[in-house]
């Protein structure tokens, strides 16, 4: 057993863990915040997607113990049914999704991708390393590579948050 | 996942001097590879040193004109750094053609030099595998192999090293720093190894092809931290990363080329996908203003593809060809 403190979603928590416990299961089994979901538990699907200190990460493949002092934002942390966040919304009104089980990490996901573009932080498919990232299709599309939908509402998603980059940009 | 003891520590001579102390210990940065193998019970350590807490995490540049790059420095932020951008491209492309963008802001440039390979039957307990249980055999030898390396393997293991930065690093010349804890013979000489030994390892010596022992996959010795990996000078040229694989993003190599090409034709090239090890062969480079097909002859000359694979003796000769032709533009 190990004690961690960090906080999720602007509280502070406290825990005492076996040191096996991923920083998914610390979310879903002991603190109940089970909007993180897991799917393949090895990093290879992106619905344990969370965001840490400002970056996504996928949960499955981190241990809890591990992020002592981390500020962790889930799904709960992005907005409610009552004040959705503009990507949930956007998420709804293009059905970027048929049984929504990826779909709090896709959109976690997609909240750092908007921030990874306006930060400049260069992709695969961005043509000149030297120039600011554009926010396009492509590039949405690569940087969101790593969450599966395997309900296929791909084109759909890329819509919904072509919505919202639009708007910042 | 079997259990562990869990610290944490704070600079790399007490990180090294923890894990020589400690049997069975190992250490954990990004963690993407290594928690993965423990949940499948491949990795088994009884220890795990955290050290992410080394500040080990800046890219700096050296007097001699080259980058210092931190052990933890995550994938993210080399490839977005922007003098990496800049003066070595190519180690920038062959990082942001790896992975997602969610590991890549795990993973750091040590634990990307130490990927352990993907070969299916090392995942597969219930399948012989010399790298995870030495001696039991080789199940991708006479099996699915369309993925395996076709030169550089032995009658022991044929399985390819799944990294693409270890490519660039490979034609770039890097070269590993690591820090390990003096040995100690009695109390009193416990200040004197208060501060570990250092060594500088040229990245061409650091990894090792599998012959016989397909488990001891580099140089490093037990305990040994990378703390850095520098780059030299910049080389100029045109940097190109150019990888073939089944889906557009989110893959493994099938092949991958990484190149420097100079105004003359001469330059650098390095192989993903292929071998044990990232594959580099001054004799091939030699052969560089001649084209791809004299410089993949020597670079495969020694081959030893199986009928799953051969298609990739072409594939290294078709994507380098269209790599040479875009360095000419």
């Amino acid at each position: 057993m190990a004690k961690v403190s960090f906080t999720v979603n602007g509280a502070n928590r406290d825990l005492e863990l076996d040191t096996r416990t991923t920083l998914l299961d610390a979310l879903r089994e002991h603190l109940h915040l089970t909007g993180t979901k897991k799917g393949c538990d090895h990093g290879q699907c992106g619905a344990c997607t969370v965001i840490v200190d400002g970056r996504r990460i996928n949960s499955c493949l981190t241990l809890a113990v591990m992020h002592e002092g981390d500020s962790i934002t889930t799904i709960e942390g992005l907005g409610a049914p009552d004040r959705l966040h503009p990507l949930q919304a956007a998420f709804v009104k293009h059905d970027g999704y048929q049984c929504g089980y990826c779909t709090p990490g896709q959109i976690c996901s997609a909240v750092a991708v908007l921030d990874e573009i306006n930060a400049g932080i260069p992709s695969h498919v961005s043509a000149d390393l030297n120039e600011r990232p554009q926010m396009t299709a492509t590039e949405l599309r690569e940087r969101m590579s790593g969450n599966i939908c395997r309900c296929g509402a791909y084109s759909n998603i890329v819509d919904a948050i072509t919505e919202i980059a639009g708007r910042q940009a | 996942m079997k259990s562990f003891t869990y610290e944490r520590a704070h600079t790399p001579a007490e990180a090294a001097g923890a894990a020589a102390r400690t049997e069975g210990a190992k250490f954990i940065a990004g963690g993407t590879n290594l928690l993965d193998l423990m949940k499948l019970e491949i990795e088994t350590p009884a220890h795990l040193i955290d050290v992410n807490g080394l500040a080990l995490d800046k890219v700096e540049t050296i007097p001699e004109g080259g980058l210092r790059i931190g052990a933890l420095v995550r994938n993210t932020d080399l490839a977005a750094d922007p003098r990496v951008r800049r003066d070595y491209g190519l180690l920038s492309r062959a990082l942001l053609a790896g992975a997602s963008g969610q590991l890549r802001n795990m993973a750091t440039t040590a634990g990307n030099l130490l990927q352990r390979t993907r070969c299916p039957y090392f995942y597969d307990g219930n399948l012989p595998c010399n790298k995870r249980k030495p001696g039991s055999g080789c199940a991708a030898i006479g099996g699915f192999s369309r993925q395996h390396a076709i030169v550089g393997g032995s009658d022991a293991c044929i399985a390819t090293h799944p990294s693409d930065m270890a490519v660039a690093m490979m034609a770039l010349e890097a070269v590993v720093e690591t820090v390990r804890a003096r040995r100690v013979r009695s109390e009193a000489a416990g200040a004197a190894a208060g501060s570990g030994m250092t060594r500088s390892i040229p990245i061409a010596d650091f990894y090792r092809l599998p012959g016989e022992t397909p488990h001891v996959e580099n140089t490093l010795e037990p305990g040994e931290l990378i703390t850095a990996v520098t780059l030299p000078k910049p080389v100029g040229g045109t940097h190109i990363y150019r990888k073939v694989r089944d889906r557009a993003s989110y893959a493994f190599a099938l092949v991958s080329v990484g190149a420097i090409v100079q105004h003359d034709g001469a330059g650098r090239v390095a192989l993903g996908g292929v071998a044990p090890k990232p594959w580099r062969l001054a004799a091939a480079e030699a052969e560089m203003p001649r084209g791809a097909k004299a410089v993949t002859a020597r670079l495969l000359a020694d081959a030893k593809p199986t009928r799953e694979n051969a298609f990739k003796m072409k594939l290294v000769e078709r994507t380098l060809g269209a790599v040479l032709a875009e360095a000419r533009g």
